[in-house]
């Protein structure tokens, strides 16, 4: 350690007053940033991470008070009017956010909204703030800097919109970036391209990072010093690389151990193919005009050939807009496509499925939001057995609610809760919801979309052992679609790997891992376990680039 | 851009054409006619009415000669109005209307914006409280208590303002019912605004700009309003053709010479080219005004393109 910290925070307290009463989300914290170091800020979804940040910037929503001190070179942001810290925000310190998509105003072009911060605090006439963008731009290595300045957000992906982002950040040469959860909500090719990117910016610039994130793998990768926090609380600080060796608190051993471990056991050779397609295709039209000229095609999925075998998991693997969901919904015949589909030898697609509902209820699938998913007005009991009502209409109330317990039993839930309604559970809490509403059907082929991706690292090791349990006992066959590679390689067999719609690798997971033969394959390994899980520095740098046209 | 108004514009026409064919057959449906009244005419006299205005035609013969008349821009003569023309009567009462209701118009837009975003930068506040209650209250009242009550109080009382009547266009005449046709308005606009500035100050965007110290005027006005005036603007074509075709009550209550009246009283009279005007006129003018703020959301939204 060198010098006095340019950051630090002391005892700081954040509450929110809710009708309900308070919530005590940051306890006590204390934390220093010396100039030019990356700090990561590591913790699961309300360990307070954020609102740490949050208070930092004076960006607390309207019923947060935060107490404590949070000291930039001597002067306590907290004490500061809203003038003085304006010339801080945005100037001395700056930050970017995990919601790409919206956290640039969609009204104004970008070049304006970079130029914004120059004009404000430095005092850049419009002209020298223009420039200073375009250079921006070409410093976060967006194409096309000049013709981009004048773009809108809408017309950005996600990945160059953090770029902008990331342009606004350094417009005054900060001595703080607050980064909170910047690449989450990117596809794993994209987020590894940010982190080098911010990295490589750190170096030139020196300017400290604090970064919050979920995410282990990018702490290690990333960070210099690591507070792990948990409740409101800092449970362990201190240097990356001896925190990962030798975890001393309880909870950061949980968070390292949290990764999805465990194989699943092989299918017997001779198990039979419940479901198949060849050549399955989906296209969606993109209407020009107003009377359903179609203007182009979008193939969506591009004639792909699988075959899933009793018991058997099919990992499919791809960043958005693979094609990986339609897939997915089309092999289930919730949408339409071309191609054959088979289902224990019957061709699914001449089958009416309303006329046969006994072919419907063995083909199941779980959705990736347990929010959204679960209908708000009914109670979990309800919600589990409302399968039962079609597939099995003639069960009494009593029999139902006895499936029901039976089904919450399953998924290690406590049947007691069943009257309760579905804002009452957690995001890991309703996946199990979720997926004991599917097996309550007795399915064979259940189709699993991203059904880890909303949740907590811990929670989703739950969940996936959960689903290795429920395919042991039950001789399930699962779809599994995410674009999470450690989730996939915990529950499949086999992997197939998507890429705008077409298939780029298939095979037994173990190969595709061991030894991907795509460069993409490649890319997206490197990108997903870096230098940290297979022990390996990611060695696919340039690949990463080539492969992802932005 | 041009390539989309022509294209919007084409398909106004059989959007027309239907509502002008459903309210011919509709009206005619209708018992009675425009010359059955309480002393029965002799059938001598009767029967040359019918025939000067071809009513003793088959009705779809009538149907093509309405609209070969309609499509020269002959909305042909009234029935009731004996000395005019229907093109006559709009010609006259049109201008007025609209003066009153883009007069109304501009008033709410003004008033309600700045009351909504008044309201939404204290949220919850006594304040925030007092403004949607009135803004509800406003919603409420019906203009036929507001306008008799405002002629009461301003016209008579006071006697600052005249009670009633055009007298030719003067701005004293016109301030009553102006006010009166607002005030709704004002009320629907203020709660529009207030609604979208409260989700837009609680944008991720928002967040942005404050978080790169950006001074609070910028940031509400800015960032913040324009983002709020966009629902206000999908309002604002239906709001205009409503209030720029005229009112029945204001225009009545206050003695008026615009077109609301027309749509009643022409029904009542089953005055059939009277009735089909109108039906022509306030179609023609939803249909222009939800192209003008289809054209206006593209300016503001550079998420809306049309091409």
């Amino acid at each position: 350690m060198s010098g006095d910290p340019i950051l630090s925070v002391r005892d700081l307290h954040v509450r929110f007053a809710l009708a309900s009463g308070e919530v005590h989300a940051v306890r006590g914290v204390d934390l220093d940033v010396q100039a030019g170091e990356t700090v990561a800020i590591v913790g699961e979804s309300g360990s307070g991470k954020s609102q740490t940040a949050m208070a930092a910037m004076g960006l607390l929503a309207s019923n947060g008070k935060a107490a404590g001190r949070i000291l930039y070179r001597g002067e306590d942001l907290l004490k500061l009017g809203p003038r003085r810290l304006d010339r801080i925000r945005g100037d001395r310190i700056t930050m970017i956010f995990q919601e790409p998509m919206t956290s640039l105003d969609p009204l104004y072009r970008i070049g304006r909204q970079i130029a914004e911060p120059m004009i404000h605090h430095r005092g850049l006439g419009a002209r020298a703030a223009r420039a200073r963008a375009i250079e921006l731009l070409r410093l976060v290595r967006m194409p096309h800097p000049e013709r981009r300045i004048d773009a809108y957000p809408h017309e950005l992906s996600g990945g160059q919109r953090q770029r902008v982002m990331i342009a606004m950040a350094l417009a005054n040469d900060p001595d703080i970036l607050i980064a909170d959860e910047p690449t989450t909500a990117l596809d794993v090719t994209i987020q590894a391209q940010i982190l080098e990117l911010l990295k490589d910016l750190q170096a030139r610039l020196g300017m400290a990072i604090v970064f919050i994130t979920h995410d282990l793998g990018i702490v290690r990768r990333f960070a210099d010093r690591v507070c792990v926090m948990r409740a409101g609380e800092v449970v362990e600080t201190g240097r990356v690389e001896p925190i990962f060796a030798d975890p001393k608190a309880a909870y950061t051993k949980m968070l390292l151990a949290a990764e999805p471990t465990g194989r699943k056991n092989p299918v017997p050779p001779g198990a039979p193919i419940l479901l198949e397609a060849r050549n399955l295709a989906v296209s969606f039209h993109i209407p020009a005009g107003w009377f359903g000229r179609s203007a182009f095609e979008l193939k969506a999925v591009d004639r792909v050939t699988l075959a899933l075998r009793q018991g058997q998991t099919i990992g499919i693997v791809g960043e958005s807009g693979s094609g990986k969901s339609t897939l997915g919904r089309a092999l289930l015949r919730l949408m339409e496509s071309e191609g054959t589909i088979r289902f224990e030898g019957r061709d699914l697609r001449s089958i009416d499925l309303r006329r046969n509902p006994e072919i419907r209820r063995e083909l199941q699938i779980v959705f990736q939001d347990p929010y959204g998913s679960l209908s708000p007005r009914l109670t979990v009991g309800q919600i589990v057995t409302e399968g039962l009502l079609v597939h099995e209409p003639g069960l009494s109330r009593a029999e139902r609610d006895r499936r029901a317990i039976a089904a919450l039993e399953e998924v290690r839930l406590d049947p007691a809760m069943r009257d309760r309604y579905p804002h009452e559970f957690s995001g890991g809490q309703r996946q199990r919801i979720a997926i004991a509403r599917t097996m309550i059907l007795k399915p064979r082929v259940v189709v699993l979309d991203e059904p880890t991706s909303a949740l907590d690292r811990s929670v989703q090791k739950e969940i996936v052992d959960l689903l290795r349990e429920l395919q042991r006992v039950h001789d399930l066959s699962y779809l599994f679609i995410s674009h999470d590679l450690a989730v996939v390689r915990a529950l499949a067999d086999d992997v197939i790997v998507m890429r705008n719609g077409r298939v780029v690798e298939h095979g037994p997971a173990d190969d595709i891992f061991e030894h991907p033969r795509d460069g993409y394959t490649r890319a997206l390994l490197s990108a997903a376990f870096g230098g940290w899980a297979g022990g390996e520095e990611p060695e696919m740098r340039s690949d990463v680039s080539t492969a992802m046209d932005l | 851009m041009l390539r989309y108004v022509l294209r919007r514009m084409g398909s106004a026409v059989p959007t027309l054409f239907i509502i002008i064919t459903v309210s011919f057959f509709l009206m005619r449906i209708a018992p009675g006619g425009p010359f059955n009244l309480e002393r029965p005419l002799e059938a001598k006299v009767m029967e040359n009415l019918n025939r000067i205005y071809n009513l003793d035609k088959p009705l779809w013969q009538q149907y093509l000669l309405y609209l070969r008349n309609l499509a020269r821009g002959d909305l042909g003569p009234s029935f009731v109005y004996r000395d005019f023309s229907v093109g006559d009567l709009f010609a006259n009462g049109l201008p007025v209307s609209i003066q009153i209701g883009a007069a109304a118009l501009l008033l709410a837009l003004l008033v309600g914006t700045a009351l909504g975003a008044f309201a939404a930068l204290r949220q919850n506040s006594p304040l925030d409280y007092l403004v949607v209650g009135v803004a509800t209250f406003g919603i409420t009242i019906p203009p036929f208590v507001v306008a008799p009550i405002l002629s009461l109080v301003f016209g008579v009382m006071l006697g600052w303002l005249p009670a009633g009547g055009w007298g030719n266009g003067a701005l004293a005449n016109k301030v009553l019912p102006v006010i009166t046709l607002a005030l709704p308005q004002i009320a629907i606009v203020a709660r529009l605004i207030r609604g979208a500035t409260i989700e837009a100050l609680r944008s991720d965007h928002v967040r942005t700009a404050r978080a790169y110290g950006l001074p609070t005027r910028v940031v509400v006005v800015v960032h913040a309003l324009r983002a709020a005036v966009l629902p206000v603007v999908s309002y604002l074509g239906p709001a205009a053709a409503a209030l720029l075709t005229g009112s029945i009550v204001v225009e009545t209550i206050f003695g008026i010479p615009g077109i609301g009246r027309y749509f009643v009283q022409a029904a009542l009279n089953r005055d059939y080219t009277l009735v089909m005007g109108t039906v022509v006129v306030v179609s023609i003018f939803v249909v222009l005004f939800n192209l003008l703020v289809d054209l206006l959301y593209a300016v503001l939204d550079p998420r809306v393109r049309y091409d």
